[in-house]
């Protein structure tokens, strides 16, 4: 305890030192917390964008071009693996859409509405009419009706490579944001698209989503082994987006340099202020000594001195970062008035910025904790 | 009367291009209870005995007890715990620590033997420091005291854990004779009510003869021993 006093009375003693050190180690923890958070929000916006409206593990025949037969049953199977999200079925197949004067190459996609919903998000996404209401109703994508110039209550059709033809009414309008899926997809209800393409009872795909999509591969084998069917095979978007893959990676990768350099930056920076500290207080130390306080105190001195700045540092740091997170989100906004990305502060990592600070500036307290007790008091009586 | 420090056969050299010996063989006893002086000229190793008997410094060769017990092989722990428990030490240069008030420089050997200053060693400090006359500003931080305050801080510091003995190097050596005069009245009250032993070390022949013993040290050895 004795320890403990001399470390906060020695760092009050010092203040504007200790204000400048703490503030010192708060821009550092600041900048930790505000690109770690900006990089992580980043990350989970761009997935979210990417692959958060569709599916991200699906089920498929094992042969090309079959559909899979007792659907319903093997959706059941999906659904009850663990760490599943929402899953829909679909009736999917390549046609052409015409208006009589156009035709326009298309991938007819039939679903149940309200169990796609929870995937894909598209009747948030109708902007113009509704859903389809019936059998004989059609939702067509932004680019697609512009390009037909077709509009809400038209009729279209659809014809299939095997001679399938069918006319459809135009119940909606959807934009979901991505111009190849508004262009190329059109949406009908599940029985229509079984009928069009002749699939009886049988759809194309089981599609499900993973709440922690990283966790996508492993649910994704969860899943073959729980239907074990080898009808099907089971893909997930992480083996299909090699590529987007790497690029989170390297990015997390470089989020985490430039946090472990931050943290060096903390280490040295309070070692290399402690090892001063230990100097300037050398005199004090050697007076203690000479009083009869052993050496693991006269240490504890200034690891507790490391460990105060540090508990500082880290919490002035985080409520900086904190603030440079809000008036980011707050100030940094697109043309349409929304954040540019929207940031969220996950605890757990703010409780790790914390930890991480704290242990560190205790760490950097080891060196000089050492160099005092190898003070002998009689440097110090000789000295004066 | 039983001896409460003990020199046998004590050199000390320090080492350097040129080793310089500054004790030759000191043979030396101090009584437990007795009121001391070791005089000499800048340079005899006066200093250096007293560092070497109050285990500040080790010697080169030779033995040194405290109450009984040889110092010289002590391990460095033992050693604190001797020098918090047995030892109190009045340096001519205060020696107070900045940062803490009067009153908690007073407190600081007890701290450190008992992590915490219990009700009674406050009372005790209290005490030390109205003995001292310090009273009115015991609540001063330690740079805000006078000379002769800060000296008569360290006194009572060095009282607190009740020691055995006082080693004090010129402790007034930096004061004027009145508060010197103060100063060795105080150390002299001390020695007659506590029985507590003191050994100063002093330049000042006049001082000196206000003891009840004179050891002269010249060259490292030990010129003249007069008991009176």
């Amino acid at each position: 305890m004795a320890a403990l006093r001399i470390a906060t009375r020695f760092l009050r003693h010092s203040r504007n030192q200790t204000i400048l050190i703490v503030v010192g180690i708060a821009v550092l923890i600041s900048v930790q917390v505000f690109v770690g958070a900006l990089i992580t929000s980043l990350q989970s916006n761009l997935v979210e964008r990417t692959v958060g409206s569709s599916p991200q593990v699906t089920v498929l025949s094992a042969r090309d071009n079959v559909t899979i037969e007792n659907y319903t049953d093997l959706a059941s199977r999906v659904a009850s693996t663990g760490d599943v999200g929402s899953v829909a079925v679909s009736a999917s197949g390549n046609a052409f859409l015409t208006n009589g004067a156009k035709v326009a190459p298309v991938l007819v996609r039939g679903f149940d509405f309200p169990q796609a919903d929870a995937i894909y998000h598209m009747l948030g996404a109708v902007y113009h009419g509704t859903a389809p209401q019936s059998d004989s109703q059609v939702l067509l994508g932004k680019e697609l009706s512009e390009d037909l110039s077709l509009g809400v209550g038209e009729d279209v059709t659809v014809i299939t490579a095997f001679g399938g033809r069918m006319d459809l009414t135009i119940s909606g309008l959807f934009d979901l944001g991505v111009a190849s899926v508004n262009e190329g997809w059109v949406m009908t209800r599940l029985a229509a698209a079984q009928t069009l393409f002749g699939y009886g009872d049988r759809v194309t795909s089981i599609e499900a989503t993973v709440p922690s999509i990283f966790q996508a591969r492993t649910v994704a084998a969860a899943i073959t082994r729980a239907i074990a069917d080898p009808d099907v095979k089971v893909t997930n978007w992480m083996d299909q987006n090699a590529q987007l893959l790497s690029g989170l990676q390297a990015q997390s990768l470089s989020s985490n340099m430039i946090q472990a350099f931050i943290l060096v930056s903390v280490v040295i920076a309070i070692a290399s202020i402690l090892s001063i500290t230990v100097l300037q207080k050398s005199r004090q130390i050697g007076i203690l000594k000479a009083m009869g306080i052993k050496d693991r105190s006269a240490s504890l001195v200034f690891l507790y001195e490391g460990m105060l700045l540090g508990l500082g540092g880290a919490l002035v740091g985080l409520l900086l970062g904190v603030g440079l997170l809000t008036s980011f989100t707050t100030f940094a906004k697109g043309s349409d008035g929304t954040p540019i990305i929207s940031i969220s502060l996950d605890t757990v990592f703010l409780l790790q910025s914390f930890l991480i600070a704290f242990l560190s500036a205790t760490v950097a307290g080891v060196l000089p904790a050492r160099k005092s007790s190898r003070l002998s008091p009689i440097d110090v009586i000789r000295g004066s | 009367m039983a001896a409460i420090i003990e020199l046998r056969k004590v050199e000390k050299v320090y080492p350097g291009p040129v080793p310089t010996k500054v004790l030759h063989g000191i043979d030396l006893t101090f009584e437990a209870g007795s009121f001391n002086s070791i005089i000499g000229a800048s340079g005899s190793g006066k200093s250096t005995l007293l560092n070497v008997m109050s285990t500040l410094d080790r010697p080169t060769s030779g033995q040194v007890l405290l109450n009984g017990a040889r110092t010289d092989t002590m391990k460095k722990n033992a050693l604190a715990e001797l020098r918090n428990e047995t030892i109190g030490f009045v340096f001519q240069f205060h020696h107070l620590l900045p940062e803490f008030t009067a009153m908690e420089n007073v407190l600081l050997p007890q701290r450190i033997s008992d992590g915490r200053a219990t009700g009674e060693a406050t009372a005790r400090a209290e005490k030390l420091l109205g003995l001292m006359g310090l009273s009115k500003v015991k609540d001063n931080p330690s740079t805000k005291l006078s000379g002769g305050q800060q000296q008569r801080t360290a006194i009572a510091r060095a009282l607190m854990n009740r020691p055995k003995i006082i080693f004090a190097d010129e402790p007034t050596g930096n004061l004027d004779s009145e508060t010197s005069k103060t100063i060795y009245r105080l150390f002299r009250n001390i020695n007659a009510k506590l029985r507590t032993t003191f050994v100063i070390v002093t330049h000042d022949r006049r001082i000196a003869e206000e003891t009840d013993r004179i050891v002269e040290i010249q060259d490292g050895r030990i010129a003249m021993d007069v008991r009176r």
